[in-house]
């Protein structure tokens, strides 16, 4: 750590490039905030964001004709609006209309910019997901459905043990594609002031005057993270191989 | 009468996957929906705010500032169209580079597609406007960059390499056959994936470009945290121009949503068809 630190503060000196976050204490704790907090977003989003798909997914297969025509609505709305304008929608004009809460002395908003963040981009990235999962469970044949149903399963229990985990292993390329994307989109939280990795760089590079190393920096981290987030669905995509499809 | 067992002509075996939009049910026209919770958003914000006579309510104050609003979103949609046609023609380029025999080019072009694939657009966004100088001299004739140009610059990047993907993968989706074919023709490689290749590639490419093309007509709303004064930077001034009243900011951002939707659900719609037509994926 410590020889990590002199190598970094030497370079600064001898060639003058200024890694801050590597050497000084004060910005590789921000730094780290802000990582821990887009890992906070991104994992909370896509647990999220998988749940809001796949009860879309059955909601939309169902026989409520409201329901499915609520649920198309919401997808097809959610698909073509662009997801920053979604966000200060939500954040801007249904926060300033909920009303606030009394804490400690002081009004509260009933969600904070984090807790709004999270709900946008879960909403976006489940409009998205509610469309992967339906066109992995028309891949699932009638007859196995029927063959559930004579089983005696209700159609909820035969959706949650019977059709959902063969509509996941069919349609995981294309989540794993998506899920990608939210990861990616989690830096737009930087526009209502999450104090995400974008925002606390962009802190970093304002106070230290090294944009370009900073840049580097922040290129590098949202390409290990992505990495990261692919090499595990790819091993999860692996361990729910159905023997017999595909390689 | 032979006495074989009765064997089910289909199996239960899992049909191909396909992503195929969803489409509103047709009872109700996207249109006239869209435009329903656009009006159910002023309503709730009218009742909400109960004001005085003196104070106009949200609706007029849309279409007071509705031409200054389209104006805005009429430059996104510019800013979109040129970054597309940018990143298009880099992208083409940068996709047969992936192709190529020459290993150095290839790993390099793979390098870069990736780089600018993975990143978010934003961080990209700030990549370009922070790095990019503001003028640039070549032969000392100066040439200024607003920032527009630069953020259309930024958009650029991500399109030039998610086009430099489509074209890779339509060109490998080309059967062999049809570049044995035009060996044998005495074809040199450079024409047959000119003449031969790629026009048959561009059926193929037109759903998935015009997937990328919607997607970033919905980025260019991202200029606004840099600093471009378009659509969504515009609303906000507007809304500062009438006296920040809080009940305003949903009637605002709902008319900046409904106009992307109404811009990006056609393309979307064509898109499918397009898809349907082409059978391809």
């Amino acid at each position: 750590m410590e020889a990590i630190r002199n190598w970094f503060q030497e370079l600064y000196e001898s060639t003058g490039l200024n890694f801050s976050v590597f050497y000084d204490a004060y910005d590789w704790n921000r730094y780290v905030s802000g990582l821990k907090m887009t890992l906070f977003l991104s994992v909370t989003t896509i647990l999220l964001s998988l749940v809001i798909g796949a009860a879309g997914a059955l909601l939309q297969g169902g026989s409520s004709k409201v329901a499915r025509t609520a649920v198309n609505a919401f997808v097809v709305v959610f698909r073509n609006t662009p997801p920053l304008v979604q966000l200060f929608f939500f954040y801007f004009g249904l926060g300033t209309l909920m009303p606030s809460i009394e804490s400690g002395g002081m009004r509260v908003p009933l969600l904070n910019n984090i807790q709004w963040a999270i709900v946008s981009l879960s909403l976006f990235a489940g409009a998205f997901n509610v469309e992967i999962f339906r066109s992995g469970i028309e891949a699932v044949p009638r007859t196995t459905v029927e063959a559930a149903e004579s089983l005696g399963y209700t159609r909820i229990k035969a959706y949650i043990h019977i059709v959902l985990p063969l509509a996941i292993r069919v349609c995981l390329p294309a989540l794993n594609n998506n899920l990608v994307n939210l990861l990616k989109t989690t830096t737009l939280a930087y526009a209502i002031a999450v104090p995400e990795t974008l925002y606390a760089i962009k802190q970093i590079w304002s106070e230290s005057q090294n944009v370009l190393e900073m840049m580097i920096v922040l290129l590098a981290t949202y390409g290990i993270l992505v990495g990261i987030l692919v090499w595990l669905m790819h091993r999860w995509e692996r361990a729910m191989h159905i023997p017999g499809y595909g390689r | 009468m032979s006495t074989r067992p009765h064997i089910p002509d289909r199996l239960a075996t899992l049909h191909p996957y396909r992503v195929t939009p969803t489409r509103m049910a047709f009872q109700i026209n996207p249109l006239s929906a869209a435009i329903l919770c656009f009006g159910s958003v002023m309503v709730a914000s009218s009742a909400w705010s109960a004001g005085g006579p003196t104070v106009p309510s949200p609706l007029e104050v849309i279409v007071k500032w509705a031409p200054l609003l389209l104006a805005g979103f009429a430059f996104n949609i510019a800013i979109s169209l040129l970054a597309m046609l940018l990143g298009t023609i880099t992208g083409l380029w940068l996709g047969l580079a992936l192709l190529s025999e020459i290993r150095i080019v290839a790993g390099v072009s793979w390098l870069v597609t990736q780089v600018f694939r993975n990143a978010p657009w934003l961080v990209l966004l700030f990549f370009v406007m922070f790095l990019v100088p503001f003028q640039v001299t070549i032969f000392k004739t100066t040439i200024p960059l607003p920032d527009w140009q630069k953020a259309t610059i930024g958009f650029a990047l991500p399109v030039m390499a998610n086009v430099a993907e489509v074209v890779r993968g339509a060109v490998r989706s080309i059967p062999s056959t049809q570049w044995e074919a035009a060996e044998s023709l005495s074809f040199t490689p450079r024409q047959t994936m000119w003449l031969i290749i790629l026009p048959q590639c561009i059926k193929r490419m037109l759903p998935p470009w015009m997937n990328i093309y919607s997607l970033v007509a919905m980025s260019t709303v991202l200029a606004s945290i840099v600093g471009v004064s378009e659509m969504l930077t515009l609303t906000a001034q507007v809304h500062a121009a009438e006296g920040g009243r809080p009940e305003l900011f949903a009637p605002l951002y709902g008319f900046a949503l409904l106009c992307f939707f109404l811009y990006c659900y056609p393309i979307n719609l064509w898109t499918a068809h397009l898809e349907r037509r082409f059978h391809v994926r």
